[in-house]
């Protein structure tokens, strides 16, 4: 858990949360005697915010820079494809996608393809109404993963034949699929577009 | 048959989903899906087990929880066929993560499946180990993944060698064996599992300094020979973009030279000319040319010292930076901020541009601009950057001010080469953006003012002027107000005028009216509005002839609502009314603050404090420093399910909450006193507390209120003690009164080891106006039981009414009150009350007594209450 408590922010268990619902209730309720600069803090303090225990999307990682999520997004913010790397709980999923989406949705195309993202970054590439993103370390490459999106979106159109958003919502399945035959454990799988086709032919045979 | 699973296929799921119009539509589609999916579980129902996975997959990426179909998928998994195992792996790696219990289950499918005769099946096994394998799991198919990296099929190969990558991120101590059969993939011709070869001998170098040393003797030229054929290679389709054969592999190839040159000159040496190659020959006109020279880059930048490729990467790192394009201007400053350790004198070259980008629309190039920008200051650039950045700070967006405000304050305070400079620009800043200003930052202001006497006169003119066109800016109103306060003799009588200063009239009243419109601005915050009460009662002292008019002012804040203001207000009244003759003494000005305490103090701070302003820092190195062990890498990486919860948590818990408790307390110096108790945080006071009479008058109203804070803290107690103690010691607002506490378990009182019957009377309470002495007495046989007997005697010269005494103790000790004599008690020491006491000790022997006290009465008509505690008991009680 997250407090903030005017400029002072703390983590700590889930009782904490109870424990500032009560401080809360009791400065309101019983009217204390607190100067209302007192009162403007508690009241921001209820602005709790779930990290769950791995906050790994939180700390500085130093080995094995990897792939952390993959998203692919609307404009709307509807999720078409969340490929999570590292364990993190739904909630936590969830916050991270509108986060990501509230990050990368209003950026001018001038801008840079990159945005700071709690302690990593997020790599994103607009095709047309959706937001491929990608978070890494902060040290990554950049520019290899904005190449790595769109030699995803390549596979993607060619394995669709001009690919658009409704074949990504009905067959999400299978997109989900092409991801694990390019990209497996966060790191890059093939290189071969060509390769990853036919791999798929292959499996599409089998079924 | 059931009848709704029979209906909807996967298709008209997600149209009928599609088809909603509000949320709460799509909420009701979802919940009957999900009805028909349950139902159809609860049947076993085979056929349908495959569709229903597929639309749990989408109504989870829509954000429903789809926990129920878990154990669905390991069924999928343990079937025969190819279409549902892999229906099936899918759903586990999107349903479930390593976290989950029920993933134990599926080792053992897993562990067939990679033996399985099908190479299909083993490849759909091995993605799914890849994406959620636990430390467990990893320990356990380990061998597998071993043999399998040694596969004829190429596919298999490549998914091996990374799932062995996630094995070795969650247990290093895997590493060893997976070193021969990496280091054979470096041969490799096909392209997918040389990158993922590669890939893994990286992260094995990383973790296992055997894997390193291997890889430096036996891989170095086999890997630069790799990475001479792929850059020459000529036109291959299937892996060219934009020219380039395979950019993906020669940046793995590059990453890996970078791990194995890194402090070894040999094989720095080895890979010099291949990198002096890449370096020149790539093409820089598409984005992947680009990203390989910045691989190059960063490896010339981090294998040993080598002159010439440090000046080429330097020179390509300036072609970035005068890039049009927004992301290559990005990526340049990024690598600049690691190249500032390597040849500062470079990078200042590019100062100017670097500047430029501070400015730049773009908040992550303005934010890594900042950054460097901060790192290239120093005492010789100071003056023009800051000048810059401040000018800069006028036009900057609202959300970016934070971070530029922080970053110029941290400037000048480091750099500043003389007073008048640090006191002009922190001016400048505080009039652009004083609200954006932190506390500690105007706090070393009024300590750098006080310090420099000979700019006393100067700054408080200066701040007179800034307050004029700047009076919105709160941290520039109360350093105004603070020195005006001060220094307004200085204001009024132009003293000290400096050649440079434009002269300027102030008479006594406009001093007055700029305090005056602080305190009566309706943003000006408690702080400021306390600032300036003070602030008006210097300067009734020196400006005697607008005394009245001060008076005025202070008099309008009687009626202030906040406790604080109204209380000042009503003091400093009597003060200018009453108290002539200690006025101008009490008001002096204030003595220099000492800098040196200042510092040290902010040094000392509180850790939250402390912990912001680290988070820059530690983004700052970027790779400057070298990383700490790996170890820690793997508490916060993938490791989550077999890493111990961090011990210090619960250290962490009870200081948050200690600092929680304390702001209100601080908050509220009027009344803080009765909040001592729920400061402490020692669970003996508590217990004090929670048998408390409930109180009547309105100040104990915070008391009771305090009651609130103990249930967390009750809470506390599981956790650790040692942990806990020391971050109560750390506390310094929490430790003295447990000292206190604690010295109510050790015997202070200079009594006699004699264990008889017979007890010395105390005297548990003493004041100007009250003295309570305790007499005790014990019954032979009955050990744990202590009668006191409490005498009340009136010290003043008032008689009191409604007399109560109340008494508490710690939970191991129980209390019962007699009725008191009397409830009135004669003046002047004529006569007392009496009141008996009985306290069981359950912890005869172990622990003394201990008890809070609370006294209240009736003197003059006036409510009067008096608290105490007694640890002065006799031994033995």
């Amino acid at each position: 858990m997250r407090i903030e408590l005017g400029h002072r922010s703390f983590v700590c268990h889930a009782h904490a949360l109870d424990f500032a619902r009560n401080l809360f209730a009791s400065c309101i309720v019983q009217r204390l005697e607190l100067n209302w600069k007192t009162k403007l803090c508690l009241f921001s303090s209820i602005e709790i915010h779930l990290i769950p225990s791995c906050s790994l999307l939180n700390f500085p990682l130093i080995i094995g820079r990897m792939i952390r999520f993959i998203l692919l997004q609307n404009r709307q913010g509807k999720t078409r494809l969340a490929k999570y790397y590292v364990p993190l709980e739904d909630s936590e999923k969830h916050k991270v996608e509108y986060e990501v989406h509230r990050l990368v949705v209003n950026r001018d195309p001038k801008f840079t393809n990159f945005v700071e993202f709690r302690t990593h970054k997020v790599i994103y590439r607009r095709y047309a109404g959706l937001f491929f993103s990608l978070c890494v370390d902060i040290t990554d490459n950049e520019l290899a993963y904005l190449e790595c999106i769109h030699l995803f979106v390549e596979i993607l159109d060619h394995f669709f034949s001009n690919v658009c958003e409704l074949d990504l919502v009905f067959n999400f399945h299978k997109v989900y699929l092409i991801l694990d035959e390019f990209i497996l454990a966060g790191e890059l799988q093939e290189t071969s577009k060509k390769a990853i086709i036919e791999r798929m032919g292959e499996l599409e045979k089998l079924e | 048959m059931n009848p709704f699973s029979s209906g909807t296929r996967l298709r008209d799921m997600i149209r009928a989903i599609r088809a909603c119009k509000t949320a709460a539509e799509e909420r009701a589609v979802v919940r009957k899906e999900c009805a028909a999916i349950r139902s159809s579980i609860n049947e076993n129902d085979h056929d349908y087990r495959h569709r229903n996975i597929a639309k749990l997959m989408f109504i989870h990426m829509l954000g429903y929880p789809t926990h129920f179909g878990q154990m669905e998928c390991l069924k999928l998994i343990a079937s025969a066929e190819f279409p549902e195992k892999r229906i099936g792996y899918l759903g586990l790696m999107l349903l479930l993560d390593e976290r989950q219990e029920v993933l134990m289950l599926v080792t053992n499918s897993l562990k067939q499946d990679l033996n399985h005769a099908n190479q299909y099946i083993v490849g759909l096994a091995l993605c799914a180990l890849g994406n959620i394998c636990s430390a467990e799991m990893a320990r356990d198919l380990a061998p597998e993944v071993e043999r399998l990296l040694q596969f004829r099929d190429p596919n298999t190969r490549k998914k091996a060698a990374l799932c062995a990558i996630r094995i070795i991120k969650k247990v290093p101590d895997l590493a060893e064996n997976f070193i021969n059969p990496a280091a054979a993939l470096l041969k490799e011709k096909h392209h997918g599992v040389l990158i993922t070869g590669v890939q893994l001998c990286t992260d094995l170098c990383k973790v296992s300094a055997e894997a390193l040393e291997y890889c430096r003797k036996k891989c170095t030229g086999g890997l630069v020979r790799t990475l001479k054929d792929v850059a020459n290679s000529p036109y291959a389709p299937e892996y060219d973009i934009a020219g380039i054969t395979d950019p993906f592999l020669h940046i793995r190839l590059l990453r890996l030279l970078h791990v194995l040159g890194q402090g070894d000159a040999d094989v720095s040496d080895l890979m010099n000319d291949i990198l002096a190659q890449v370096a020149t020959k790539t093409e820089t006109n598409k984005n992947a040319g680009n990203a390989i020279l910045y691989e190059c880059v960063e490896t010339i930048m981090s294998i040993e010292d080598n002159g010439g490729l440090r000046v080429l990467a330097i020179n390509i790192l300036g072609r970035f930076l005068s890039n049009r394009d927004n992301n290559i201007r990005y990526v340049a400053l990024n690598m600049l901020m690691k190249a500032i350790t390597v040849d500062t004198q470079a990078v200042q070259r590019h100062r100017a541009t670097i500047v430029e980008c501070v400015k730049d629309s773009d908040a992550s190039i303005r934010k890594r601009a900042l950054e460097l920008v901060y790192l290239l200051v120093n005492e010789s650039n100071v003056k023009p950057l800051t000048k810059e950045l401040i000018e800069y700070l006028e036009r900057s967006d609202q959300e970016f001010k934070g971070d530029l405000t922080a970053k110029i304050c941290s400037i000048i305070a480091k750099f500043s080469p003389e007073k008048i400079w640090y006191i002009d620009q922190m001016l400048k800043v505080l009039s652009e953006a004083g609200n954006f200003v932190k506390d500690e930052v105007w706090h070393a202001l009024i300590v750098v003012i006080s310090n420099a006497s000979d700019l006393h006169g100067y700054t408080v003119r200066a701040l007179y002027r800034a307050f004029q066109t700047s009076a919105e800016q709160e941290t520039l109103v109360r350093v105004a107000v603070w020195c005006i306060g001060e220094y307004g003799d200085l204001l009024v009588k132009n003293v000290g005028v400096l050649d440079i200063e434009d002269p300027i009239t102030v008479t006594e009243s406009d001093a007055v009216d700029v305090v005056e419109v602080a305190i009566k601005h309706h943003t000006s915050d408690l702080t400021t509005k306390a600032m300036s009460l003070i602030a008006l009662l210097k300067l009734s002292s020196r400006f005697p002839s607008s005394s009245e008019r001060i008076q005025d002012i202070i008099i309008q804040n009687r009626g202030s609502l906040v406790l604080e203001l109204q209380q000042r207000s009503i003091e400093f009244n009597s003060v200018i009314e009453k108290h002539h003759n200690i006025r101008s003494a009490l008001v002096e000005r204030m003595p220099v603050l000492d800098e040196a305490t200042f510092i040290g103090r902010r040094a000392g701070s509180t850790p939250a404090t402390v912990s912001t302003s680290n988070g820059p820092s530690l983004n700052l190195p970027n790779g400057v420093t070298k990383p700490p062990a790996a170890p820690l890498v793997d508490l916060l990486d993938l490791s989550s399910d077999d890493a111990p919860a961090p011990s210090s948590s619960g250290a962490d818990f009870l200081q948050d909450l200690l600092g929680v408790d304390l702001s209100p307390a601080s908050k509220q110096p009027g009344i803080s006193g009765t909040n001592q108790a729920p400061r402490t945080g020692t669970d003996v006071l508590l217990d004090l507390l929670s048998i408390e009479t409930p109180p009547a008058s309105p100040i104990t109203d915070i008391l009771s209120s305090s009651q609130v804070y103990k249930s967390p803290h009750a809470s506390l107690e599981g956790l650790s003690s040692p942990s806990a103690l020391s971050t109560r010691a750390a506390t310094p607002a929490g430790a003295a009164p447990m000292m206190d506490l604690l010295d109510g378990f050790v015997p202070n009182s200079p009594i006699s080891e004699d264990n008889g019957p017979v007890y010395p009377s105390i005297v548990a309470f003493e004041s100007s106006s009250l003295r309570i002495m305790f007499n005790f007495s014990k019954a032979r046989g009955n050990p744990q039981t202590t009668s006191i007997q409490a005498t009340f005697t009136n010290l003043s010269p008032n008689v009191y009414t409604d007399f109560i005494f109340q008494a508490a103790v710690p939970k191991f000790l129980q209390l019962h009150l007699d009725p008191a004599s009397s409830n009135t008690l004669p003046a002047g020491g004529n006569g007392s009350i009496t009141q008996n006491l009985r306290v069981i000790n359950s912890q005869h022997g172990k622990k003394s007594l201990v008890m809070r006290m609370r006294i209240a009465y009736k003197s003059n008509d006036e409510d009067i209450l008096e608290e105490g505690q007694v640890s002065n008991f006799p031994r033995g009680l």
